[in-house]
């Protein structure tokens, strides 16, 4: 079973803190991490391969640094991983970002699953896992909560998905492309002996160059149709907070739930 | 190599990008700004500078092939489970009525399903000026491809300007597919829709870094610009049933063997954990202590009629299953009034609902930082106040 997985390095985001004063974002020691929900889908390649056999290949677009992150998935015990690192992939959007993964894949040759973490938590956009699978024309599943069953023979997976009114239980074709969620597994910490493997094996870097049929005008920047035009803090919450404090618990609860009310929120 | 070109002629080494910058890219060495590998091209710096020493490469998509004069009016998803429309779309009809306006444009809906005509009526009582309406037993339950497939054909061939759809989850898994085919601009997760009055582009600002910084983007050069739209960001159209508008009747894109994805089960959660729709929601975390905890709190929102949300550590603990997650890696919720028992408010949760219209916070710490967000706060055991406050809610809302 060829099983590729997409990662992204983001910042951390339990690093960030606000300045109450300036209330601008405080950067100092924020350090880069491989993005939390595309943890859990290395982990369920990892599983899936555990299983089934094959190889588990692992894919990040991003600046040169992002190769940690894709030395950490080796550090987890995937087989082989391809940086996409090229200043013409520099300020790609989603739209630009699912176009260039999708190349990438393309060249990888043949595969039956592509996993992916439900969302960035930089960019909390989730439409990239979605991008790719349109731009390959496969199946898309999104928010896995679980794989209850894959039967590589007959091409199969069924999937549970988590949606807003409660789950749902899904059959479809492979190959697929899978978002997942947090509940999905429980990642494993990497080993002494994956960890080494990952400070020896070759990472190829491709640019633009290495992805046949690479449209330069729908890459990085130039290709991607959103721009970004302001950014700024959101403001503060209005108001101050009304600290409720009695000597007696039923009347603290009793003056908290009267101002609640006349909030006419109910 | 950071795509920012930095003129070192014009840089004064004011420093004023260096806040700007929501990755942490650009530092003053030598009273000259430098930019590292960090940087991804946002712009966000660009006006920060007083000198207009920075620039990116002006290069940009070209224009259309289309010619974007072709395009216009306003289109939403509407979204339906089980033949009833959801929150969100109603929103989406009330805020693309007004955008519709400014455009002096029709809005337009767009009804998929099967055995919901009921529903095109409603749309058009919302605000709507015309319905697409595609009656289909592949679309009687949401699946990515018959969905995708019809309404990129629809966008083809009538040319909306703007395509709105709910940021939920099947809202976000349909945007990225039709963006991705039509090879346009999605904005996800918007929280402010406008119309720029200049260019007449839609202005979609969203929160990104969960929620601790705030982003506005525009797609100047492709058609439809499409947003996905959170929930309970705008107001509620109050229905007019006396609404006149036209129903067109249009086929689904695909046949049933095309299709690859089939929804065998579908499983409601028992206790009905729609934190999107909620509109009260007594959450808990660390110091709820247990899954017996948990109880007390869903008393209360029996009692307010709402839902029961938790913080990370409470879900990571085992109390109660992932569906009731708030925070950055659980759902982001906006709800009228929220009910923080015992979470402290890491800023993951914060993230996820900070924008609920009243908060509440319960909290034996003083300090927990949840108290900054809050409007109202006890300090004290969540075990007697929230039992406490449901019977005071339950003498005073029967009144």
């Amino acid at each position: 079973m060829n099983i590729f997985v997409c990662i992204k390095q983001v910042p951390d985001t339990t690093d960030v803190k606000i300045n109450p004063e300036t209330n601008t974002l405080i950067r100092e020691g924020i350090h880069n991490i491989v993005n939390p929900f595309d943890v859990y889908a290395i982990e369920e390649a990892l599983l899936l391969k555990e299983k089934f056999g094959g190889k588990v290949s692992v894919i990040s677009l991003g600046p040169p640094q992002s190769i940690n992150a894709l030395k950490e998935a080796v550090g987890m015990g995937a087989d082989e991983a391809i940086q996409l690192s090229d200043r013409a992939f520099a300020g790609s959007d989603s739209w630009a970002t699912a176009y260039t993964l999708a190349l990438a894949i393309r060249k990888l040759g043949i595969f039956d699953i592509i996993l992916c973490g439900k969302q960035a938590i930089d960019g909390d956009t989730g439409q990239v896992g979605p991008g790719i699978a349109s731009q390959l024309g496969i199946t898309q599943l999104t928010y896995v909560f679980k794989i209850i069953k894959l039967d590589p023979e007959a091409g199969t997976i069924t999937v549970e998905r988590l949606l807003e009114e409660g789950r749902e239980i899904v059959e479809a074709k492979l190959p697929a492309l899978l978002t997942v969620v947090k509940d999905i597994n429980q990642p494993r910490s990497a080993t002494l002996f994956h960890i080494r493997r990952a400070s020896k094996l070759l990472i190829p870097t491709w640019t633009a160059a290495d992805l046949p049929g690479a449209a330069p005008s729908r890459l990085g920047l130039k290709g991607s149709p959103t721009q970004v035009i302001k950014i700024f803090t959101p403001p503060k919450r209005e108001g101050v907070l009304d600290l409720i404090a009695t000597d007696n618990v039923d009347q603290s609860a009793s003056i908290l739930a009267d101002k609640i009310i006349a909030e006419n929120i109910l | 190599m950071p795509l920012l070109e930095i003129d070192k002629d014009k840089c004064i080494g004011c420093g004023s990008c260096i806040d700007s910058c929501p990755f942490g890219a650009l530092s003053l060495v030598d009273d000259m700004v430098v930019v590292n590998d960090q940087c991804t091209g946002c712009g966000a710096c660009l006006l920060a500078c007083p000198m207009h020493a920075l620039n990116l490469p002006a290069e940009r998509p070209q224009a259309t092939v289309d010619n974007l004069s072709l395009y216009s009016g306003v289109w939403v998803w509407v979204e339906q489970f089980n033949g009833q429309m959801g929150g969100i779309s109603v929103e989406m009809l009330g805020q693309g009525r007004k955008l519709a306006d400014r455009r002096k444009a029709a809005l337009t809906a767009c009804v998929l399903g099967h055995h919901v005509e009921h529903i095109t009526k409603e749309a058009i009582s919302f605000g709507a000026d015309r319905v697409f309406w595609v009656d289909n037993e592949i679309l009687a339950a949401y699946r990515t491809a018959p969905y995708a497939s019809t309404l990129i054909h629809l966008v083809r061939e009538y040319k909306p300007e703007i395509f709105l759809l709910g940021a939920s989850s099947r809202g976000r898994d349909l945007a990225g597919s039709i963006a991705s085919v039509l090879y346009t601009g999605l904005t996800a997760d918007c929280t402010g829709l406008e119309i720029d009055s200049d260019s007449g582009l839609l202005l979609q600002t969203r929160p990104a870094f969960g929620g601790t910084i705030m982003a506005t983007i525009i797609c100047p050069n492709r058609r439809p610009q499409m947003a996905t739209v959170r929930h309970r960001v705008f107001e509620m159209p109050v229905a007019d049933p006396s609404r006149q508008g036209q129903t067109i009747s249009i086929k689904a894109a695909m046949r049933a063997e095309q299709i690859t994805t089939q929804v065998v089960d579908s499983i409601l959660e028992k206790d009905e954990v729609n934190l999107a729709d909620a509109r009260v929601i007594v959450a808990g975390g660390h110091g709820v202590r247990g899954p017996a905890g948990f109880e007390t709190l869903r008393r209360l929102a029996d009692v307010l009629g709402g839902a029961v949300g938790s913080s990370r550590s409470a879900v990571d603990a085992g109390w109660i299953s992932y569906a009731h997650q708030v925070g950055q890696t659980g759902r982001t919720v906006r709800p009228n009034l929220y009910i923080a028992c015992g979470i402290s408010g890491q800023i993951q949760h914060l993230a996820g609902m900070k924008t609920s219209k009243v908060i509440v916070a319960i909290n034996k710490n003083p300090d927990a930082p949840i108290f900054s967000v809050a409007n109202y706060g006890i300090v004290g055991d969540l075990f007697q106040i929230v039992p406490a406050l449901t019977e005071q809610f339950k003498k005073k809302m029967h009144k």
